[in-house]
């Protein structure tokens, strides 16, 4: 199997370097109703339901649900080892940021390209927010 | 973000790690937003919950020397000493509220545990720019008052209540507050609770946006006006809304949407809150507990509750409880209303929110309220949502139909 390689800019929202699997979900994410101690998503109906976000490098539109419920949500996953590694996020509010800072996951948006057309799950992606630099290399071309 | 040679400081530590933290999060949101820089707030409200990402943060600042820079009041969580003597609270339950309620404390917050502060104990004046997290709260402040704040996580409010500054985004910036919605209202709104109704209505239908209303009869009342506030922001992300010739950035309709057109125009009849009621009941019949105040009550509301319960019994299958702030409390006590109340079998408490672990004797029981947040958060299993008078019947009869 082929690899290729992609580099792109981005903009940096919460510092750090994650790498990870690939995860991309076209749904916003409330991460309280993903199961702290497995990162598995229970949300009925949402398209990631029973996939887990451990480890992965999550590719999202945006978060939803309440504050309170997002950081929390997003602290016990870290809590557990069951967040993501870093956030790939195209729409950024308050809430999202701040959980990500308060659970310490880099966190970046603003990528040169659209990342819903270049990032597939299984993609392995490295997130260096620091540089503002995402990496991603493709599983097939 | 440029920031002041002040606000470098801070960033690097020399006020202590406690500041450091606050600052941090506070630029990762400016950088987030595209914020150019700093602007200072005269208040902050916090959403704190008694949750562990609250006590993690709080910790974090309180450890590092960190204190409140501004008035900062702070969102209920409960009576710890109040439930301990009601029910039998698990040993350690209380223990991660208890740490939460002794950092506020040394943090230098108003410990005032109201989640509608700013009727009472902090309230914004026009133009003031602050910090209000809370889902009524960021709605009630931009548009009754005037006030400008952005939608704040509890952590982003603290932060801000601790350096005493915000990055200036969203609607700190004029441009920002403009209404992008039309709902033109032709339900019939006879009291609160169709305010609550319609909130609940449109929050859902917009999702994210600034609605600006037409088609009012009359004025809504404060406690209307809270309601609105509480449910568009549960049921979506309303931060602010506009009622032409009522709240004080829309003099016109013309001025609520700045001069453009709408996005999109919502027209919101009688049937549609009909269908938003029956959506919100999961069930009928017996009752075990009715769960009022969310968001808190006010005075107005307990008294109210005292007129409809006065001589009257609360069936002895039933437990009634009203939820308020201490300042509230203090002032029904003192009418005569929490006493009336209590004589007919009903509970009145202070600083206490509908979502906490104290109520978890109720987890497998049916409740009624009059609150749709109160329906979305429940700690109890089956809920049926109606208005206060048939609440208070159905506490009476211990059942509704």
């Amino acid at each position: 199997m082929k690899t290729s390689e992609i580099i792109l800019k981005c903009h940096k929202i919460v510092g750090g370097y994650g790498e990870g699997e690939a995860l991309v979900s076209n749904e916003p994410i409330c991460f309280y109703l993903a199961d702290p101690k497995t990162g598995i998503i229970k949300e009925k109906g949402h398209e990631l339901e029973g996939v887990s976000l451990a480890n992965k490098v999550l590719v999202f539109p945006s978060g939803k649900g309440s504050s309170v419920v997002q950081v929390d949500g997003l602290f016990k996953l870290k809590a557990n080892n069951k967040a993501p590694m870093a956030l790939i996020v195209k729409d950024v509010e308050t809430v999202l940021v701040v959980g990500a800072v308060i659970a310490r996951i880099p966190t970046v948006n603003k990528l040169e390209r659209n990342p819903f057309e270049t990032i597939s799950n299984g993609d392995f992606v490295k997130v260096d927010a620091d540089k503002g630099i995402v990496t991603i290399l493709k599983k097939h071309i | 973000m440029y920031l002041t040679k002040e606000e470098e400081k801070i960033l690097c530590g020399e006020y202590g790690e406690g500041m450091q933290r606050a600052m941090e999060l506070l630029i990762a949101i400016g950088d987030a937003n595209d914020a150019s820089r700093m602007i200072p707030i005269s208040r902050a409200h916090v959403a704190c919950s008694g949750q562990e990402a609250d006590l993690y943060f709080i910790e974090l600042l309180v450890r590092g020397g960190a204190s409140c820079s501004v008035p900062t009041s702070t969102n209920p969580i409960y009576d710890i000493d109040y439930f301990n003597k009601m029910f039998e609270i698990p040993e350690n339950e209380a223990e991660i509220p208890q740490r939460v309620i002794e950092c506020y404390k040394r943090i230098g917050a108003m410990l005032n545990w109201c989640c509608i502060p700013y009727i009472s104990e902090n309230i914004p004046l026009y133009g003031e720019h602050v910090a209000f997290s809370e889902s009524s709260a960021t709605p009630y402040v931009n548009s009754v008052i005037g006030a400008r704040t952005n939608r704040e996580a509890a952590q982003s409010a603290l932060a801000a209540g601790v350096i005493g500054k915000t990055p200036e985004y969203g609607l700190h910036l004029p441009e920002n507050r403009k209404g992008n919605f039309l709902v033109k209202v032709e339900a019939t709104l006879k009291d609160e609770f169709d305010y609550s109704l319609l909130g609940y209505y449109v929050g859902k239908r917009i999702g994210y946006g600034i609605p600006v209303l037409t088609g009012l009869k009359k004025r809504p009342t404060m406690e209307e006006f809270i309601n609105f506030c509480a449910m568009s922001n549960t049921s979506g992300a309303v931060p602010m809304f506009h009622i032409p010739g009522i709240t004080p950035e829309a003099r016109s309709i013309e001025e609520a949407f700045h001069g453009d057109v709408p996005e999109d125009v919502i027209t919101v009849t009688d049937e549609e809150l009909q269908q938003v009621n029956e959506e919100l009941q999961t069930t009928s019949g017996e009752i075990d507990l009715v769960m009022l105040g969310c968001p808190h009550y006010t005075f107005n509301q307990i008294a109210a509750v005292a007129n409809l319960l006065k001589g009257k019994k609360i069936h002895r299958n039933v437990a009634f409880w009203i939820c308020t702030s201490a300042t509230t409390w203090l002032l029904a006590k003192r009418a005569g209303y929490v006493d009336i109340i209590e004589k007919a079998g009903g509970h009145v408490v202070a600083d206490t929110c509908i979502d906490q672990p104290c109520w978890r004797e109720y987890r497998d029981k049916v409740g009624i309220t009059d609150s749709p947040k109160c329906a979305y958060y429940r700690r109890f299993k089956e809920v049926m949502v109606r208005r206060l008078s048939d609440c208070v019947e159905a506490a009476i009869k211990g059942r509704l139909e």
